[in-house]
């Protein structure tokens, strides 16, 4: 695809806002399950909510 | 007579965590899906359909993810700012999980209309930078960002953190009307409102549809980013507060732990 001659910068913005949002989207993914295996593994040892009974 | 019942708001029926857990573990899919599928949308208008403008030529498909990410630069600070509100008067259990989430995404997005801003500036101003006061006024609103996020992380204290970067987070909205109106109050390199002015668009609808495609793409992909960084915030804080109770519950147990 012929973008003339400013194309560099053109892909340059297009390439760092993709690598900026998918840096954004991995670290969330991540964070999340983080997190998720750490509650898993309070759960197991028998840790609960003081709440946890008015959720059910 | 009986006691007054009234139906609970939509604001009222989230305030609980868990429900709001349960709601946008069925919300977020759909969300993102729905992002992807606009913003692959806008992407094949930008560099399919869209022609090159008669000035700037191709440069002009910058536009295309520049203008989108000031908008939300600017919505992200109003989210910030609304939820910082509904902390301080309304005591929102969701509010400052909402605060806390919005503002590295916020940042995000500033910081990227900063850097396509500036590779667009340099081929059609002859430069990457330029102090005029539409460009130093969201400089200025990135650091404001990392100024809420420094401040909070700066306090252990985790309610009294809360509420001293809710009132930061209010204070500095006012950057907001002044980033709107830099360019009408001040010379500015920066050109004027093109989209969202008195009188309607100034830009054709071959250009001005691809930029509305890609606005509504990544404005849903905000909110979905905003969303999980939500659900992340409220899984932290019941690891912590798990951890806590694990913690008290051994101090008990433990043999001679109290003296």
């Amino acid at each position: 695809m012929d973008l003339g001659p400013h194309s560099a910068f053109i892909w340059a913005a297009y390439g760092l806002f993709a690598l900026a949002l998918a840096a954004l989207c991995a670290w969330l993914v991540g964070d999340g399950r983080r997190l998720e295996r750490q509650l898993a593994g309070l759960e197991a040892r028998g840790v609960r909510r003081r709440s946890a009974a008015a959720d059910q | 007579m009986g006691p007054k019942t009234s139906q609970p708001t939509i604001a009222q029926r989230l305030a609980n965590p868990t429900r709001f857990m349960d709601l946008s573990d069925r919300v977020l899919p759909w969300l993102a899906a729905a992002a992807g599928v606009l913003i692959a949308a806008g992407l094949y208008l930008a560099f399919v359909h869209a022609p090159p403008d008669y000035q700037q030529g191709h440069t002009v498909k910058i536009m295309f993810i520049h203008v989108p990410s000031a908008w939300l630069a600017m919505m992200g600070y109003l989210l910030i700012a609304a939820s910082s509100f509904g902390l301080l008067v309304f005591r929102h259990p969701l509010a400052d999980v909402s605060a806390k989430a919005a503002a590295p995404i916020g940042a995000t997005f500033t910081l990227l209309a900063l850097v396509t801003g500036s590779l667009w500036g340099k081929p059609m101003w002859g430069t990457y930078w330029v102090w005029d006061a539409r460009l130093t006024s969201v400089l200025v609103l990135f650091f404001l960002y990392l100024g809420l996020m420094a401040l909070r992380s700066s306090i252990e204290d985790e309610a009294l953190a809360a509420r001293l970067t809710a009132i930061l987070g209010l204070v500095g909205v006012a950057v907001l009307p002044v980033i709107k109106f830099s360019v009408d109050w001040w010379n500015t390199l920066h050109q004027p409102a093109s989209v969202l002015k008195v009188g309607g668009p100034a830009i054709h609808p071959s250009i001005l549809v691809p930029l509305l495609v890609n606005a509504a793409g990544i404005t849903l992909l905000f909110f979905a980013l905003h969303m999980k960084a939500m659900r992340n915030e409220i899984l932290r804080r019941r690891v912590r507060a798990l951890t806590r109770s694990e913690v008290e519950r051994g101090g008990r147990l433990a043999p001679g732990a109290a003296g």
